[in-house]
């Protein structure tokens, strides 16, 4: 914190003296925990939100891995639901990216932001907090997915350090997409535009990937888009992970899905967070 | 003379739209500037440049003695800010909102939850401290606004229409607190499109139109120079209203104007209060029933038709 400087001789300077500012890193920490707080606060009173993010992966796999099991062959494998499963796994992550998205444009046209932005406090501290929190409420949401899967058989075959890994790589994976939701946020005038676009984002980012089905059973101008698409990536590590049945075609992105997924997220997660802070700090409602 | 905000020919453009075209304020510590204008005259842009929230393109603006595009982070320890939306979290209840933002401001838990509660208090809010904002009336919203703003005890706030969307209670206890503020030494920058709450608040006021400061005084001096007060009567009977300018426009300085379909007659008065007997008693000669007999004051739009030459946009 820099010292004041003295401008214009004419004003006189009311220091107020507030009792324990403490150093910066760990002021952040305690804004980033405060604003956090304040989102999962509101899911307590607002629970219906877990439902907005874990309704369609629900759908798609009562629907898929239940009802159609039997209708639809993977190679190799005779488990559809477990094949899907990290698809559907995924699909959380894809789902969460409107109500964070409908979030930040709230507290934006509310004046939340403006308030938060006129408080003497760290700039990325409220974004921050705020997708912290809504990586939070993301896991609930999986968590709940997780154990409906569990009910309708799915299983992990591997040992239990790699079915955490899958995990993490999945909680990476919903962080970015939290910050996705944020930027598409800050950059909407209005709930429509976010509404239309994040639910065509979450479809087609699931459906036009191996997650559903072995990527040559797609159309053939899909196939490219299926196996470049980055959640592919994911859904193929997922299963790796898992010991989930995978399909691999002989293409880069399948074969190398941990390339695929460093650069693609490394550089979605660089853009969204650099873009979204810097709108924070030019926001206007 | 202290002076608690400084600015000197502020400017900031949005594209085709010069939002403030080198604005000049100067409002001393502990009292209050009324910044007037119709929709779109530049209050609110002025409002966010000086509040941090929006770089000027030029010019330079001093809050509570720091440069708000040099030092926004100590002008931010010194501002509260109520925008126009009361920017409170709908979901959470008023000592939440009034919680959080006082760990935001580092008060510790115990600190933030003992200024909430004061906050509570002298805003009236105590026994809806518990309840979610959502079932908050629009005044108690704004109460809490307010209470947001004062956690960290800000020595300039900026108040942007505060009362918009108020009932005239609402109005009158926010009018109140706002003073109490400014006796306790709170410099106050407040825009408002009403003329009458200006004149209640302010000490000093500034009325800018497209981005620019077309009059600025104390109110008395702003009223004599946009207009004089004018007697308005509604007659009960519309068909009164031809015999009515006719019996008043003697005491008239210019010819009453008259509404026949509404039967409003009004009319600027030659002498003040003995205008208003003449006018009483030629209406009662004249066996005329009066529905309403009043003094009206220049609105803002009267302020803008005097100054610009046309109604305000």
């Amino acid at each position: 914190m820099s010292t004041t400087t003295v401008v214009g001789d004419d004003n006189r300077k009311l220091e107020v003296v507030r009792p324990g500012t403490p150093p910066a890193p760990l002021a952040a920490i305690t804004e980033v925990l405060a604003i956090g707080g304040r989102r999962l606060r509101r899911l307590k009173r607002n629970p219906g939100r877990l439902v907005g993010i874990t309704l369609n992966p629900l759908i798609t796999m009562i629907a898929l891995g239940y009802l159609f099991q039997s209708a639809i062959e993977i190679p190799g494998s005779n488990n559809y639901m477990e094949f899907i499963f990290a698809g559907v796994a995924a699909q959380v992550g894809l789902a969460s990216i409107g109500p964070t998205a409908v979030a930040v444009c709230l507290d934006l046209q509310g004046g939340l932001i403006d308030r938060f932005r006129s408080l003497p406090i760290s700039r990325s501290a409220v974004l921050i907090g705020h997708t912290l929190a809504d990586l939070v409420i993301t896991l609930m949401g999986l968590a709940i997915v997780v154990g409906v899967g569990m009910l309708f058989g799915w299983r992990s075959h591997n040992d239990p350090l790699s079915v955490l890994a899958g995990f993490a790589l999945l909680a990476v994976f919903m962080y970015t997409m939290l910050w996705v939701g944020v930027l598409l946020g800050m950059a909407s005038k209005n709930l429509e535009t976010i509404e239309s676009v994040s639910g065509i984002v979450a479809v087609v980012f699931s459906f036009m990937s191996n997650g559903f089905l072995s990527v040559d059973k797609l159309p053939g101008w899909i196939r490219p888009i299926a196996e470049w698409n980055p959640v592919s990536a994911v859904i193929t590590a997922l299963r790796h992970l898992w010991g989930n049945p995978v399909t691999v075609a002989p293409s880069f992105p399948s074969e190398h899905p941990t390339a695929v997924i460093a650069i693609s997220l490394g550089l979605l997660f660089a853009v969204t967070t650099v873009l979204s802070v810097r709108r924070y700090r030019t926001a206007s409602a | 003379m202290d002076v608690a905000i400084q600015v000197e020919g502020l400017t900031k453009r949005y594209n085709e739209h010069q939002a403030l075209g080198g604005i000049d304020l100067t409002v001393r510590q502990g009292s209050v500037l009324g910044l007037l204008g119709p929709n779109g005259a530049g209050k609110t842009t002025a409002v966010r440049v000086l509040a941090t929230l929006l770089e000027p393109d030029g010019g330079r603006a001093l809050v509570a003695g720091y440069d708000v595009v040099k030092q926004p982070i100590e002008v931010r320890r010194r501002i509260g800010l109520a925008g126009q939306y009361a920017a409170v979290d709908e979901l959470l209840t008023g000592r939440e909102n009034l919680v959080l933002l006082g760990t935001l401001l580092h008060l510790g838990r115990a600190g933030a939850r003992r200024r909430a509660a004061e906050l509570l208090e002298r805003f009236d809010l105590t026994a809806a401290a518990d309840r979610p904002v959502e079932t908050y009336s629009g005044g108690m919203r704004r109460r809490l606004d307010l209470a947001s703003c004062l956690i960290a005890d800000p020595a300039v706030l900026f108040l942007d229409e505060p009362t918009t969307g108020l009932d005239p209670a609402s109005r009158q206890s926010l009018w109140n607190t706002v003073r109490g503020l400014v006796s306790d030494g709170v410099t106050v920058l407040l825009t408002t499109q009403y003329l009458e709450e200006a004149d209640y608040l302010a000490d000093q006021i500034v009325v800018i139109n497209s981005g620019k400061v077309i009059a600025d005084g104390t109110p008395d001096e702003l009223k004599r120079k946009v207009g004089q007060e004018w007697l308005e009567v509604v007659v009960a009977l519309p068909n009164t209203v031809e015999a009515a300018v006719r019996v008043l426009a003697p005491i008239a300085v210019d010819h009453p104007t008259s509404d026949p379909v509404k039967g409003v007659i009004a009319l600027q008065l030659r002498d003040g209060m003995d205008g208003i007997a003449a006018a009483a008693v030629a209406l009662k000669d004249e066996g005329i029933d009066v529905a309403d007999f009043a003094m009206r004051r220049p609105t803002l739009d009267d302020v803008f038709f005097n100054l610009v030459g046309h109604p305000a946009e």
